[in-house]
């Protein structure tokens, strides 16, 4: 008797236990899939997704406001560390704002010095963002595969500018320095004997531009070993296809730009749409996708490196054949030569000016962007007419994407918000600025 | 001298005797299964290492040989944090519960024709109840840590483990029913007579889903949802440090290397010879290496682990719902029609020799 009355209880007492509410759960900042630094506050019912709010700002180092108080060249530097995988891609759109607005061009040398670095930075952007992402989704070998590759990048960055990664190559006006004739070498030390050096000197021959084609020689192969790993295997398909999916008029409405756009459809690339530096020269096509998930965004930036690999031949072939200057001769503008230095007294005195007081652009606004490897990079910038910007805003394509987040994954599990934070290429310098 | 500790171990009452004998055995079995654990995270390391173009570790010892032994030495000075609010008892005993089922199951492993702790009728009713108890350890751990990624990490390794069990268990079924015993050393001699007689062939299907099923219950990848490193940062042992998550660590790579050794004898003819007892020649070094011992066990354990570390080399990693679905959609079925088929064909035509 007494246990038909408990048993009566029950309905009272269960309703109010069973009522389950969904819970919140923490993700990041110190998270091996945030990419950084992205901190997530996730509302999740078991597994799955039901609302996403990412908090930015952990990696904030007020660039803009540093670059409003700095002469002009002197916040090249910052915008390497902005989207630090893709380092000279945003110097150019900031060169290309103070080029506009100076009224001056760079010589043509200089521009396909720069369309190839912007494409080389672009397969090194993307080969960092496929070793990662295939990380994220537990394919670890992608990801050591990528850096042997980004290696040799990184030292075709060394020999133009000194620098692995923050390069400050680009200047106004053009670029740092002509390309070198040589390439750095190793040397025989106690883990590599001269024979090991030898055979690690052997593309290192000849000039930088013998080295890159080197690379480019190479390099579509090296795209197919990733495919090999990826493209047709069925867990990678079963983890990507249909995840995150990002419909083309969303993706226009949630300001999309870059692959991501693309992998929605939408047929949109600066360096078509808008062509910059000598891109109208070069032969490439740009890759669509066609359902926008995870995997169409995939397949897009896969096609993108053979594609930039595809440019850099092009920009090689005509370095190799075209010598010229690659800075502007208004030294107002860009400094003299040395040499010049010590015989001229004028150079001397354009010299000291530039390197302290820097130039004065005149009063007006700019926006230049590039095709950053990430979407849409671009610099908005008001002068007064100073030595330095009145204001500078930077268009980083993350932080659109990274907003999306929410509309992304709702009613996804949470091992797919990582394949979908992969698939987003979001790297917090330039999010957080 | 040594008549006196003769004298004296003829003394000591017969249990007593027993019990020591027992005790040397048991630590003859584990100080080299623990050895080999700790050389197969070495062996892990430099495997993937050299798949992925890389070197692996090698400055700790001549060419990284003391790696395994620096790591230990590190993990056990570290402090173990117990967390805030965890439940303090069931936190230190979960790696225990994992642990302790991963060195029990050995007792029953036969390394040769008589080289064996336990040779009990049913070991693989033994082994099979060992294996499933491996789970409590999992979810006690992610529950007693008071942190969610724990909890789910466990929850995720519960249902997983359920699962898997279930097709493992058919697989076995299928063996038993090969071998008409559940004792693993007859099951190993039933397959005596070269590479042809072993069980792999016609019970293919079963093997591989065994050894899948295999590598699900030990949360290695592909199916390491349970520690999905990108997803819920280590999972269940998310909370633990110094010798709790090193307990958790042995645990798993002693079931790799059980599972590989079951695998080798269920399937591969355990410590008997590929080659049929005619062809191997009567000389006395290489008619050993050639002949039945347990070498040829160490080998095939060795080439199933490799396989192990292969696949956590290359594959991406399951979603959750993913690993369910082929779990209870793929390989139950499958191993359920082969039991039909086997039995069958084994009582109702005249093919049953096919099984054995």
């Amino acid at each position: 008797m007494s246990r038909e009355a408990g048993r009566r209880e029950r309905p009272t007492k269960g309703s109010r236990v069973a009522e389950i509410r969904n819970y919140t759960m923490n993700f990041g900042p110190q998270h091996p899939a945030a990419h950084g630094v992205l901190r997530l506050v996730l509302e999740l019912d078991g597994e799955v997704i039901q609302r996403i709010d990412p908090h930015v700002g952990l990696l904030h180092r007020a660039t803009e406001k540093l670059a409003e108080s700095k002469p002009y060249n002197q916040s090249i530097g910052y915008m390497d560390r902005l989207d630090y995988v893709s380092m000279m891609c945003n110097e150019h759109a900031y060169v290309r704002a103070i080029e506009k607005l100076a009224g001056i061009e760079a010589p043509i040398r200089a521009q396909y010095i720069r369309t190839m670095f912007d494409e080389i930075t672009r397969i090194l952007n993307h080969l960092l963002w496929l070793g990662a992402r295939a990380l994220d989704i537990g394919a670890m070998t992608v990801f050591l595969y990528a850096f042997r590759e980004r290696e040799d990048l990184f030292d075709c960055y060394e020999a133009v500018s000194g620098a692995r990664m923050h390069a400050t190559y680009y200047r106004p006006g053009g670029v740092y320095r002509d390309l070198p004739d040589a390439m750095p070498k190793y040397q025989p030390s106690k883990w590599h004997d001269a024979k090991d050096v030898a055979r690690l000197n052997s593309n290192r021959e000849g000039s930088l531009l013998d080295f890159i084609w080197d690379f480019t020689e190479r390099f579509p192969g090296y795209v197919d070993e990733y495919e090999t790993l990826l493209t047709d295997n069925r867990i990678w398909k079963q983890r990507t296809v249909g995840i995150g999916v990002i419909a083309p008029e969303r993706a226009l409405a949630l300001g999309y730009s870059g692959p991501m756009l693309r992998g929605s459809g939408v047929e949109w690339d600066l360096r078509k749409k808008q062509p910059y530096a000598m891109y109208d020269r070069v032969d490439f096509d740009i890759p669509v996708g066609v359902n926008g998930d995870c995997y169409d965004r995939y397949l897009v930036r896969v096609e993108e490196m053979r594609q930039s690999n595809r440019i850099v031949r092009q920009c090689v072939e005509w370095l190799r054949r075209n010598p010229g200057p690659v800075m502007v001769d208004n030294h107002k503008i860009a400094p003299p030569r040395r040499e010049e230095m010590k015989a001229d007294m004028e150079a001397l005195i354009h010299h000291f000016k530039l390197f302290t007081e820097g130039y004065c652009l005149p009063e007006g606004e700019v926006y230049a962007a590039v095709e950053a490897p990430k979407g849409e990079f671009g610099i908005y910038m008001v002068s007064d007419g100073a030595n330095k910007p009145y204001r500078v805003k930077i268009r980083a394509p993350g932080f659109a994407h990274l907003a999306s987040l929410d509309e992304m994954a709702k009613g996804h599990m949470i091992a797919d918000l990582v394949a979908m934070i992969g698939s987003q290429d979001i790297v917090f310098g330039e999010v957080d600025r | 001298m040594m008549e006196f500790a003769t004298h004296a171990w003829n003394a000591l009452p017969a249990w007593t005797q027993l019990t020591v004998f027992s005790l040397v055995k048991i630590v003859a079995i584990l100080v080299p299964l623990i050895l080999s654990v700790a050389y197969l995270t070495f062996a892990e390391r430099k495997i993937i290492s050299y798949m992925q173009v890389r070197i692996g570790p090698n400055r700790v010892g001549p060419r990284g040989w003391l790696q395994p032994i620096a790591d230990v030495g590190k993990l056990l000075f570290k402090e173990v944090i117990v967390p805030a609010k965890a439940n303090q008892f069931l936190f230190v005993m979960a790696p225990l519960l994992a642990l302790a089922p991963a060195f029990v199951a050995w007792a029953v492993i036969p390394f040769t024709d008589t080289l064996v702790l336990a040779n009990i009728d049913a070991s693989l009713l033994f082994i099979l109840a060992l294996t499933s108890m491996a789970v409590y350890g999992v979810i006690i751990a992610g529950w007693a840590s008071n942190s969610k990624y724990a909890f789910l990490g466990s929850m995720r390794s519960a249902a997983q483990i359920v699962a898997y069990e279930i097709a493992m268990g058919f697989a076995l079924v299928g063996v038993l029913m090969a071998a008409g015993s559940l004792n693993l050393r007859e099951i190993a001699l039933h397959q005596a007579g070269g590479l042809h007689q072993w069980y792999v062939w016609p019970l293919f299907p079963l093997a591989l889903v065994y050894f899948i099923a295999g590598v699900a219950e030990t949360n290695r990848a592909p199916f390491d949802v349970a520690e999905g490193e990108s997803e819920i940062v280590a999972g269940f042992h998310v909370e633990y440090s110094g010798m709790g998550f090193a307990l958790f660590f042995l645990a798993e790579y002693a079931n790799m290397i059980l599972i590989s050794t079951l695998a080798a004898i269920m399937f591969f003819g355990g410590w008997l010879s590929p080659l049929p007892p005619a062809w191997i020649p009567s000389v006395p070094v290489i008619g050993a290496l050639l002949g039945d011992g347990v070498h040829w066990l160490l080998f095939k354990i060795s080439a199933l682990l490799f396989c192990f570390l292969w696949f956590r080399a290359t594959f991406p990693r399951y979603r959750y719902d993913q690993i369910m679905r082929l779990g209870w959609k793929v390989f139950i079925p499958v191993t359920l029609v082969w039991i039909a088929l086997m039995g069958a064909t084994m009582f109702l035509t005249p093919w049953g020799f096919i099984f054995h």
